[in-house]
């Protein structure tokens, strides 16, 4: 891996970040909300609305107020809740926080579920075992979080009564609680990562079985056990780390449902509730740190599997 | 062609996700000729009932017949699924196609461009564009399909990158044809196979979208039987009868699973290698 390499995905991370606030930018100027009339409501008088507007600067013309709010994301300030009042920055950072605790905790339970399962269906494929390996992981693409969200509430805290339906609890304040409250939304985000990853460690693996060093490894007389663990595995897991990545995008999409059924207070609420008010410099603020979050877990990501992968010369 | 059938029925894959998509296509064709109640009649002494001759399925919060609400919001769901898709792939094939044959620097900035946007999620971005519009059904159709295009765009370019360099693409450079007929003429009838085995799987996803953006209030809306819809009402009375929550659920399940079984199915029976 060449730094020539590291820098290339550095440009490529501020061009990605730059297309998307030119995208946001550009839906938000076709809302059709007036961001003076949403501050001083429906009754305001003309006068003091031109007046806004002339103090928020929304009749320079468009690329100016766009180079603006650039100006002022670069330094930091993403901007003053037309909802609150409040500057959103800070508030959305706290709410990304909570959802990547989420995300994390997902990605966790996934990774110890997902690539032993993959993994028992690519040694025994066509057995059993693959069978049902194949048959969760189409329960998995088959049913929305919605659906899993809702049903797992049905079970697990309306009529089992062991976890709580919604809400969140900081888990500074209250251990206990907050993992409770974190179970079913964890397990909801799961189920649908675990399907996707454990069909792909099971190709990866079937393709790295079929190698002619796979077979060499065998004749030598190395057993099953330790041509999978020294061999195959090393190479069929390469790939995962890239698709656990690419998942990320699928992940923020579905914190955006889970959060709003579970009532956690994340960044995909935020957002919800952002849209619903139409409140301008909140969306703009979400959906750029949304997209710079998934950006920088996938340079992360193509530079451990570069760093990982002495066989890939990038320059 | 009776060949390919063959090879698509071999796979059990292919064989079952055919009969889920046949039967689907059977509900959306005939689902209100079949339909044995009319899906927005309500019977207030009739509600939160459990299966019966009368009602298959029982019925909801209003007394309506689930199972007939299913056959019929089938074409909110399935149709508009397929529509988006269709539409969405589309304009990512030709974005895809149109990038493979520029190559050099037009393509790197093309497909920089295209992850940049699939930065943001595709949920994500439905939702802003559905706001956009205004909810309604054809602004769902519009956002799903926008979402759709750059994952769309981005796979078509890898299968269309090896057909550029095949001879009979060369030839067609060499004899002067611009580049819009080679891109339509030459290029995009050879990339359609892969396509169309992504686009089938990617119709399942679109269904779960489409539900989603109903259940978030954004899509369908009420008294509409559209699935994803029935979910979200439901919540508020599941514990009431767990029917009204299971049905539409599998509903959108058999078609998820259908279609995403017939697209396996397909890539195997496409692969020669296999």
């Amino acid at each position: 891996m060449s730094p020539n390499y590291v820098a290339k995905r550095l440009v490529m991370i501020v061009y990605t970040l730059f297309i998307v606030s030119l995208i946001v930018f550009a839906i938000t100027q076709i809302l059709p909300a007036d961001a003076a009339v949403m501050m001083l409501g429906e009754n305001a008088t003309q006068d003091a609305l031109a007046a806004l507007r002339e103090n928020m600067g929304l009749n320079a013309p468009v690329w100016q107020q766009y180079a603006i709010w650039l100006g002022h994301v670069l330094q930091g300030d993403l901007g003053t809740s037309l909802r609150t009042g409040q500057p959103v920055g800070p508030v959305m950072f706290e709410a990304l926080g909570r959802s990547l605790l989420l995300a994390l905790l997902s990605i966790g339970l996934m990774l110890v579920l997902a690539i032993p399962l993959g993994i028992i269906a690519a040694v025994r494929r066509g057995k059993i075992a693959d069978m049902v390996v194949s048959l969760i992981s189409y329960a998995g693409v088959a049913l929305p979080e919605f659906v899993t969200a809702t049903i797992a509430v049905l079970v697990f805290a309306d009529l089992m009564k062991w976890l709580p339906p919604t809400g969140y609890v900081p888990l500074t304040e209250n251990f206990a609680s907050g993992i409770a409250h974190l179970v079913l939304p964890v397990c909801v985000i799961s189920v649908i990562l675990i399907a996707h990853v454990s069909r792909m460690v099971r190709s990866e693996l079937v393709d790295v079985l079929h190698t002619d060093y796979i077979r060499a490894a065998r004749l030598k007389g190395i057993s099953r056990g330790q041509v999978l663990r020294r061999h195959a595995l090393r190479n069929a897991l390469l790939p995962t780390i890239t698709i656990v990545a690419l998942d990320v995008g699928y992940l923020l999409g579905g914190v955006i449902v889970v959060e709003e059924i579970f009532a956690i207070p994340g960044i995909g609420r935020q957002l919800i509730v952002a849209i619903q008010a139409r409140d301008l410099p909140a969306i703009q603020a979400g959906v750029l740190i949304m997209a710079a979050t998934y950006s920088i877990v996938n340079f992360i990501a193509d530079i451990l599997y570069a760093w990982l992968d002495k066989r890939i010369q990038y320059d | 062609m009776t060949d390919f059938t063959k090879r698509l029925l071999r796979t059990p894959q292919g064989a079952i996700g055919l009969f889920l998509v046949l039967l689907v296509l059977v509900i959306v064709l005939l689902g209100p000729m079949l339909a044995p109640h009319d899906p927005e009649t309500l019977a207030p002494l009739a509600r939160y009932k459990g299966p019966s001759a009368a009602y298959w399925l029982g019925t909801d919060q209003y007394g309506r017949d689930i199972f007939s609400r299913l056959l019929i919001g089938a074409r909110a769901t399935v149709v508009m699924a397929v529509l988006a898709t269709i539409a969405g792939t589309l304009f990512g094939a030709f974005v895809g196609t149109t990038s493979a044959f520029l190559g050099g620097r037009a393509d790197e900035l093309i497909m920089r461009t295209i992850d940049a946007v699939m930065s943001i999620p595709s949920l994500l971005f439905a939702l802003l564009v559905v706001n956009l519009l205004g909810s309604s059904t054809v602004n769902a159709l519009i956002a799903v399909a926008i979402a759709f295009a750059p994952g769309m765009a981005r796979i078509t370019r890898s299968v269309a990158l090896s057909v550029r360099k095949q001879d009979y693409v060369n030839a067609a450079v060499a004899r002067g044809e611009s580049s819009a007929y080679i891109i339509l003429r030459e290029m995009l009838p050879n990339v359609i196979a892969p396509i169309i085995v992504e686009m089938t799987i990617r119709v399942s996803f679109a269904v779960m979208l489409f539900a989603t953006l109903s259940f978030l209030g954004l899509g369908a809306q009420p008294p509409a039987a559209e699935w994803g819809l029935m979910v979200s009402e439901a919540r508020r009375y599941m514990h009431l009868s767990a029917g009204i929550l299971i049905w539409p659920s599998v509903a959108i399940a058999v078609v998820a699973v259908g279609f995403n079984l017939l697209g396996d199915g397909l890539r195997d029976a496409l692969n020669p290698r296999t």
